[in-house]
C-alpha cells in the first residue's frame, strides 16, 4: 500500500492545483476590462461548461455508455424543470425515476 | 441569519440549495465510505474534502489510488477533472466580493453547484449571495458527510441505488435551462455538448468539458452584437436568467 506520506503529498498537491485553477480565473479577470459583449461572451461559456458536465455526466461513465437508469433520470428531470415544476419536484423525480427503475433492474 | 438569509434570497431558493447540499452531503458520506472501504486511511477522505473540495475529482484520485495506480498519475488526472475551474472563475469571478481574503475563499467554494446556483440569478446582489450561501453550506455538508461516511462505514456507499447519480445533472440541468432561451446560448451549448460527447470515449475526463467551450467560439460568428443605447445596465447585460431557481 501507498505510504501516508505519499498521500498526504499527493492530497495537498491535487489541492493546491486546484485551487490555483480556482484563483486564476478571478485574477485573470480582474486585471482586464471586459466590454459587455465578452462580458456575454463568460456568462455563454460558463453555461456550456454546465452544459457539457450535465450531458457527459448524465450519458457516460468511464467513457462508456452509463446504462438507461440514469439518463432517463435526467430526461425526466430536465422535462419537469422544462415544464417549469418546482426544483425540488424537479431533482427528486430524477432521483426517483433512477432508483426506480434500477429496482425494477434496469441498468 | 436564516431570517435575513430568507428575506435576501426568498425561501424558495434557500429550500434549493439546502436540497442540493444535502444531496451533497450523502455523496460526501458515499465518497468517506468508499475511500476508506477500499483500504485507504481513515483521515485521507477528510483532508481530501477539505483540501480539494471537489467530488469528481476525489472519486477519481480514490478511484486511481485504490486500484494500484501511480499516485503522481491519480494527481494528474484529478487536476485534468479540475480544469474546468479556470473558465468557471474568469465567467463568475465577479461574484467572491473584494479584499484578499473573500477572494481566496470564495475561490475555494467555487463548484459546479455554486456556479450553476449563482449564474442562475439575475441581479448582482442575489448572485453573490446566493454564491456564498450555497458554498459555505456545501463546504459543511460535504465534510460533514465525509466524516460521517469514513466512520459510518458502506451504509450509503452505493448512492446510485438512491439515483443520486441522476439527480446531479438534473440539478444543474434546471439551473441552466433558463439561459438556454437565448438562441446564441443554446447554439453554443448544442455545439459544446456534441464536442464533449464525441471526445469523451477518446480523451480523459476533464478535457472533453472543456473542449466544450469550442461551443463558444461558434457564437462569436453567428450572433450580432446586441443594440446599445450607451447607458450600461448591468442585470440586462447577461444572457436571460431566471429570477429564481424554482
Amino acid at each position: 500500500m501507498i505510504s501516508p506520506l505519499v498521500l498526504v503529498v499527493a492530497t495537498v498537491v491535487l489541492g493546491a492545483g486546484t485551487f490555483a485553477f480556482r484563483v486564476a480565473g478571478p485574477a485573470l479577470r480582474s486585471r482586464v476590462t471586459l466590454s459587455d459583449r465578452a462580458e456575454q461572451l463568460m456568462a455563454t461559456a460558463a453555461v456550456v461548461l454546465l452544459a457539457a458536465l450535465v450531458a457527459t455526466s448524465a450519458l457516460l461513465e468511464d467513457g462508456d455508455f452509463a446504462g438507461v437508469a440514469r439518463p432517463a433520470g435526467v430526461a425526466v428531470g430536465g422535462l419537469l424543470a422544462w415544464r417549469k415544476a418546482p426544483f425540488v419536484v424537479v431533482v427528486l423525480a430524477a432521483a426517483a425515476t433512477a432508483a426506480g427503475l434500477r429496482l425494477l433492474g434496469v441498468p | 441569519m436564516w431570517r435575513t438569509l430568507t428575506t435576501r434570497l426568498g425561501p424558495g431558493l434557500l429550500r434549493d440549495i439546502a436540497l442540493v447540499c444535502a444531496a451533497d452531503g450523502l455523496v460526501g458520506a458515499s465518497f468517506g465510505a468508499i475511500t476508506v472501504g477500499s483500504g485507504l486511511p481513515l483521515w485521507l477522505p477528510m483532508l481530501m474534502s477539505v483540501v480539494v473540495f471537489a467530488g469528481a475529482a476525489q472519486f477519481m484520485f480514490v478511484g486511481l489510488v485504490a486500484s494500484g495506480g501511480n499516485p503522481i498519475a491519480a494527481v494528474l488526472a484529478g487536476l485534468l477533472v479540475n480544469a474546468r475551474h479556470l473558465p468557471f472563475g474568469f465567467a463568475v469571478g465577479d461574484v467572491f466580493g473584494r479584499g484578499l481574503a473573500r477572494r481566496a475563499v470564495g475561490a475555494h467554494l467555487m463548484i459546479d453547484e455554486t456556479v450553476a446556483f449563482a449564474l442562475a440569478q439575475r441581479d448582482a446582489d442575489r448572485r453573490r449571495t446566493a454564491f456564498w450561501v450555497c458554498g459555505i453550506m456545501l463546504f459543511v455538508c460535504w465534510n460533514v458527510g465525509a466524516v460521517a461516511g469514513a466512520f459510518g462505514g458502506t451504509v450509503i456507499s452505493d448512492t446510485d441505488a438512491f439515483g443520486l447519480d441522476a439527480a446531479f445533472p438534473a440539478v444543474l440541468l434546471a439551473l441552466v435551462l433558463p439561459s438556454l432561451k437565448d438562441r446564441a446560448t443554446r447554439l453554443a451549448v448544442a455545439v459544446g455538448v456534441a464536442v464533449a460527447l464525441a471526445t469523451s470515449p477518446l480523451l480523459p475526463a476533464g478535457v472533453p468539458v472543456l473542449l466544450a467551450l469550442a461551443g463558444v467560439l461558434v457564437t462569436l460568428g453567428a450572433a450580432p452584437d446586441p443594440p446599445r443605447d450607451g447607458s450600461r445596465d448591468p442585470a440586462a447585460a447577461p444572457p436571460a436568467r431566471s429570477e429564481d431557481a424554482t
